[in-house]
């Protein structure tokens, strides 16, 4: 069959007049990566690769030896649809391998793969689909306050407004890339919207939301609007999160799913929210990989702040939605403290390792909190057994590092790398003298 | 699929006939007697017939003696008959290419046809396949609706393909994962339902419907006179 798609997509660049064929990969931060090649060289790179100095990119040097080689995945190559048909481009995703072609440790997508392998190995086919938050704001230099382009609220009908035209652009060239779209709508903040994209399997939509990310930020640069997927960009308003619809399949049968149980949960799904409960502080710094990224996991904001689950509480981190009735292949748990600027390679991977290694051990199901624990103080929490999720990515940091599942999960190149890479950011963020600081404490002090 | 008009006796067939020709995707014409036979034909001549001797076989075995006697003489003969029949089939050896026990199962009457028109539903006669405003170019790989290009990965491409080549037909998903995926394909059928999904927001709002679901069987390229 690699033949075969190999045929299809030489054949395609030729009679699309394909000029420019787009080499992409992702760093170990979740960067997406890109090189360009000529049709005439992508006969070679599909058979045998493309080596470039992997040096320059973040998480992939090593000391002896740089060079990598890109191995492009045919299966995932398209024409990009906002480019000109005079001088059409096309992109194609690729696995980074050794030069003896072996598999690159420090390639996310590499990383994701072999943590599905290992599901497989079980029965089980991961499958996700994400509702991505970001905010359109206008353009401004670095490091200025962000300014909204409307002041409308959840849901809200603003014909007129840009921001909808953006988004409705955004999603017709997400379709024409393969990557539909479930639902979108104004979000709760000025200028803050929300799509839903489509449940697909893991590895497509860790593609999908590299993909989903360039061209919503594409988009709107065309017009002049800067789009971010930072997770807290306001102070006082709601950020961006990630939530994270998951579910297990066997076969054509949802793993999640039971007619049995009142909540219509699996032991298999049981132990799969156990488990990511057991570990969630320890998958936290991948999941919510900036020092910003914990300014959303506040009270108030619909974010959780607790490791817990419920049927239908928005306050903690996993919710169970009820599914339209009979409807089983829709059984499925949502995770709710992803934000949209992690790797999602490296996040599904640490999340599948934490939800697999429950049902591998059998871990118990907690009792559910349907309480909403934003109200509840830290003694009523500690009875009834419930933690907090870490409060800083130092604290994040910390666990992280003493945690073999994440280590397992990321291999040791990666996990290595990414902690030093962000304790530095925390040095670097915990040297800085704020403006709270100064408020508070030039004059009185 | 480039089988023909097929003649179908009785008249007025039962629903279950009418329904499992039309979810295979044959087009196909009730017709009452031998006269009616000739007069309905169309001009390339019958592709092939379905005729229920189970029930008024005298009628039955008339027709199908017609259908050989015919200027143009139709080669492919599927008569039903019930199992005190059989002993009728011996004698009638030319008058017939196949037959099924009435009452039948769908699915074999279904496997059945298909084997008898194996050469017409494998034989492509160009390498491009149109329909509803779609074209497929086979030696190319590429795709356009309404003239317009449609960029497609390879497995939307090769589903849509699958799908298109026999309009009508209703496609299982079991079915439609063996032959685009290959047997070895892990991730199950579910693959299928996020292709579909990914191959109808490609050809947008006005044109999703192109692809059918069929419920509790699976899919449909183009629509059929039978609404599932």
């Amino acid at each position: 069959m690699l033949e075969q798609q190999r045929d299809y997509v030489l054949r395609t660049v030729e009679e699309r007049g394909i000029r420019l064929v787009r080499l992409w990969f992702t760093d170990v931060l979740g960067n997406l990566k890109s090189f360009a090649i000529s049709p005439a060289e992508l006969e070679n790179a599909l058979s045998d690769g493309m080596s470039f100095d992997g040096s320059s990119i973040d998480g992939y040097g090593r000391v002896q030896e740089s060079d990598v080689l890109a191995l492009p995945d045919p299966n995932t190559f398209e024409v990009l649809p906002w480019v000109d048909s005079k001088s059409a481009e096309a992109r194609v995703f690729c696995d980074i391998a050794q030069l003896d072609g072996s598999p690159f440790e420090g390639d996310p997508r590499q990383v994701l793969k072999r943590n599905l392998k290992a599901a497989q190995s079980r029965g089980f086919a991961f499958y996700i689909a994400p509702d991505i938050e970001y905010f359109y704001f206008a353009p401004g230099s670095t490091g200025a306050a962000p300014v909204p382009l409307d002041q409308g609220g959840f849901f809200d009908l603003t014909t007129t407004d840009i921001t909808s035209s953006l988004r409705k652009e955004t999603i017709r060239t997400l379709e024409t890339m393969s990557i539909p779209v479930e639902y979108s709508f104004h979000e709760d903040s000025p200028s803050q919207h929300e799509i839903d994209l489509r449940h697909t399997d893991a590895l497509t939509m860790a593609d999908s939301v590299m993909t989903f990310r360039f061209v919503v930020k594409e988009i709107a640069a065309m017009r002049n609007v800067h789009a971010t997927f930072m997770p807290k960009p306001m102070e006082g308003v709601q950020g961006s999160g990630m939530h994270l619809h998951l579910s297990l399949f066997k076969g054509d049968t949802n793993a999640f799913h039971s007619s049995e149980d009142p909540y219509n949960l699996s032991p298999v799904a049981k132990s799969f929210i156990a488990g990511i409960l057991r570990h969630a502080a320890e998958i936290t710094a991948v999941t919510n990989q900036t020092v910003n990224s914990y300014k959303r996991l506040v009270p108030g904001y619909e974010a959780p702040v607790h490791v817990s689950w419920a049927r239908n509480n928005r306050s903690g981190l996993i919710r169970v939605p009820v599914p339209k009735r009979g409807s089983e292949l829709a059984t499925r748990i949502e995770l709710r403290s992803p934000d949209p600027a992690c790797n999602p390679y490296l996040a599904f991977s640490v999340i599948l390792a934490a939800g697999l290694r429950g049902v591998d051990e059998g871990y118990e199901l907690p009792l559910e909190a349907d309480a909403n624990l934003f109200e509840m103080g830290d003694a009523a929490l500690a009875k009834l057994g419930v933690d907090q999720l870490p409060q800083s990515l130092n604290d994040a940091l910390r666990v992280m590092e003493s945690s073999p599942l994440v280590a397992e999960a990321l291999g040791e190149h990666i996990f290595e790398w990414f902690l030093r890479n962000k304790r530095a950011e925390w040095r670097r963020y915990k040297t800085h003298v704020s403006q709270f600081e100064l408020d508070s404490y030039l004059r009185s002090l | 699929m480039t089988v023909g008009l097929l003649a179908v006796f009785p008249e007025n067939p039962s629903v279950d006939m009418a329904r499992t020709l039309d979810l295979s995707g044959y087009s196909w014409k009730g017709v009452g007697g031998a006269d009616a036979l000739r007069r309905l034909s169309p001009a390339t001549g019958w592709a092939g017939a379905i005729v229920g001797c189970d029930e008024d076989p005298e009628s039955g075995w008339a027709i199908c003696r017609a259908l050989r006697r015919l200027e143009q003489p139709v080669q492919r003969i599927l008569v039903l008959v019930t199992g005190a029949q059989i002993g009728d089939l011996e004698v009638r050896d030319d008058m017939f290419d196949d037959f099924c026990l009435s009452p039948f199962h769908p699915r074999e009457l279904e496997a059945r046809l298909r084997h008898l028109f194996f050469h017409e539903l494998k034989a492509v006669d160009s390498a491009v396949i149109e329909h509803a405003g779609l074209r497929l170019n086979l030696e190319t790989y590429q795709a356009t609706f309404d003239n317009h290009p449609l960029d497609l990965t390879y497995m939307e491409y090769e589903l849509l393909k699958c799908l298109v080549r026999e309009p009508g037909r209703v496609f299982s998903r079991e079915t439609l994962l063996a032959e685009v995926w290959g047997y070895e394909y892990f991730g199950g059928a579910r693959t299928v339902d996020v292709h579909v999904r990914r191959l109808r927001a490609k050809l947008g709002e006005e044109h999703a419907h192109l692809i059918e679901t069929v419920r509790s069987v699976g899919y449909r390229f183009g629509s059929s006179k039978w609404s599932g």
